[in-house]
């Protein structure tokens, strides 16, 4: 039996059942993580003395005869933009270099009482701005398909690592496409649930009303059974949901007939690469295989939604990220007052990305500016969302491509913010209008990298999301 | 929407995101701020005079859920020092504020 390949459901079974012990899981996997992570630099904190006093803490759970939870076990890779108490947390940046979180976000509290264990802490773009994973103060990480490209980003480091098989499944975070465009570019599948189905707290803030927490994992079925166990109301977060959580495995295998799927012209549009256009072409014909009713959709506003995107991500970042001034965690840059030591803390810690945004958004918010950018920018917001209201009056799902390009070489786009900024096309929109979204792959290039498309669905209809998405996943695969 | 960004400008917008840069980075700062500022003048094209502005995506859908006001836990005084580059034991310490 090789432990690493076994389906999760399985994997915890044999845990719960005593077949097998959660040390010995979290051994497979960190064997299965020493011998890519030269190459790939998934993981900021992988270590294994962590990990196994984790683990062992499941056995001896399981030993006494308690109940260990539906994930006893099961290594989950952490990005590292989530709090873990005791375990540094630096999202990718020096300025939380060494921060020790003195909590558990709730995820990873509710992860832990479902037995699941912490498997390191993954790489990512600094504060998860970033669409490549070269924005980490620590270095970038590789895909594994071709270790000369990029794994996408932010969270390019729990995408790469499920795809590698380091880890089963991880955590990552989505604010303009960060777990949906890695999760393409890897090859793996990534969920963002509706905005407020996943508590925040604990999530360190880059945009409070577009972040939202979710899976990259190897299918569509323990993508589901790990965003169960996250999902739901959680009183620290008042902007999380109390839509009650279905059981969305259930109707996993329900068929698809009559179900309408809306292709929306803007993004199949010029500009769309040859192949990742064909992968969207064989994912239609597949789902009208299944018995679902293809039409082409129009989202107008859509064109806008990088500029909009791009104007309300950093506002909301530069505020929440005023509280890095070297006063409560973090390195402290002394200076003569108190002035000079916010501003060469904040200099020196920050990379240029940040910087970058920051100032943005603190331009945009200034006075004089405020109504011409960061106003215009919520009226668009506004069109884009009445877009996707419209279009769900008369279709049940969307599919379109996660990425305007199969996975790009390191270097290619870093001297140009706003060629970087455009790999986030198809992806921005779920965000601004709080819609949950998946990527999952498509097949591969000719050169044998990895495709994705991506489904979109109406506010809190993750199960017929999950549905759709596991269906295709059986026809693409066969 | 303003029009041509300066380096002035940008140097008014650094103080106050309390960031400070050497004048090559300012230089470079301000190329690419004029880049991505032009970028966003396509937002003058659609006619917005009928929208609200959007600030959360469900904030129609969902009404902002209250609790009871009931004393809880709370990190440990200890706890939220911990990570301080400088504190008293008691209070976090900051250079001198007032002469």
């Amino acid at each position: 039996m090789n432990v690493t390949e076994l389906p999760i459901e399985d994997l915890c079974a044999a845990v719960r059942e005593r077949e097998l012990r959660a040390a010995q899981v979290a051994e497979a996997f960190l064997d299965a993580a020493r011998r890519r992570e030269a190459e790939l630099h998934s993981f900021l904190r992988l270590e294994p003395e962590e990990v196994l006093a984790d683990a062992r803490r499941v056995d001896s759970v399981i030993a006494s005869g308690e109940d260990p939870g539906p994930l006893a076990g099961l290594p989950v890779a952490v990005k590292d933009v989530i709090v873990t108490r005791g375990v540094p947390t630096t999202c990718g940046s020096r300025i939380l270099e060494d921060y020790r979180p003195p909590y558990d976000a709730t995820v990873v509290q509710r992860l832990k009482e479902a037995g699941a264990v912490v498997f390191g802490k993954t790489n990512c773009d600094e504060f998860a701005m970033g669409s490549s994973t070269e924005n980490s103060a620590y270095g970038p990480t590789r895909n594994p398909w071709d270790a000369s490209r990029v794994p996408g980003g932010s969270s390019g480091g729990s995408a790469a690592c499920v795809a590698a098989g380091q880890a089963p499944i991880a955590l990552g975070t989505d604010t303009g496409g960060s777990i949906r465009q890695p999760a393409a570019f890897c090859g793996v599948v990534g969920f963002k649930p509706t905005y407020g189905r996943v508590s925040r707290y604990g999530l360190v803030a880059f945009a409070s009303s577009l972040d939202q927490i979710g899976p990259l994992a190897r299918n569509v079925r323990e993508a589901a059974l790990l965003t169960r166990v996250i999902a739901g109301h959680d009183p620290r977060d008042s902007t999380s949901s109390r839509q009650p959580v279905e059981n969305w495995l259930d109707r996993l295998d329900r068929d698809l007939d009559g179900l309408r799927v809306g292709v929306p012209k803007e993004w199949t549009g010029e500009g769309l690469d040859p192949e990742v256009r064909g992968a969207v072409e064989k994912a239609s014909a597949r789902l009208e295989a299944l018995g679902c009713r293809l039409e082409e959709v129009s989202l107008p506003s859509s064109r806008y939604a990088i500029a909009t995107y791009y104007i309300i991500a950093p506002a909301e970042a530069s505020s929440n990220l005023a509280r890095y001034d070297g006063v409560r965690y973090g390195p402290r840059r002394e200076g003569e007052d108190l002035e000079s030591m916010y501003l060469r803390t904040r200099s020196e810690g920050f990379g240029p990305e940040v910087k970058r945004r920051i100032m943005l958004g603190t331009y945009a918010l200034s006075a004089g500016y405020y109504d011409a950018y960061f106003v215009k920018a919520a009226k668009v917001r506004r069109l884009v969302l009445q877009d996707f209201q419209r279009v769900f009056g008369t279709v049940d799902l969307l599919l379109g491509p996660t990425t305007p390009t199969p996975p790009f070489r390191l270097g290619e786009k870093t001297a140009d913010p706003l060629a970087m900024y455009l790999s986030d096309v198809f992806t921005v929109t779920a965000n601004l209008a709080g819609l949950p979204a998946l990527s999952l792959p498509a097949g591969a290039t000719e050169g044998g990298l990895p495709l994705g498309v991506q489904l979109v669905a109406p506010h809190f209809r993750e199960g017929r999301l999950l549905q759709a998405a596991h269906g295709l996943e059986q026809e693409l695969g066969s | 929407m303003g029009g041509k960004i300066g380096t002035e400008e940008v140097q008014r917008v650094a103080e106050l995101a309390r960031l400070e840069f050497t004048g090559e980075e300012l230089e470079r700062f301000t190329g690419e701020f004029a880049a991505i500022l032009d970028f966003f003048e396509q937002l003058k094209e659609p006619d917005t005079s009928a929208a609200e502005p959007l600030f959360h995506a469900l904030s129609d859908a969902e009404e902002t859920p209250f609790r009871e006001d009931e004393p809880g836990g709370s990190l440990e005084r200890e706890e939220a020092l911990s990570q301080a580059p400088s504190t008293d034991g008691e209070h976090f310490k900051v250079p001198k504020v007032i002469e």
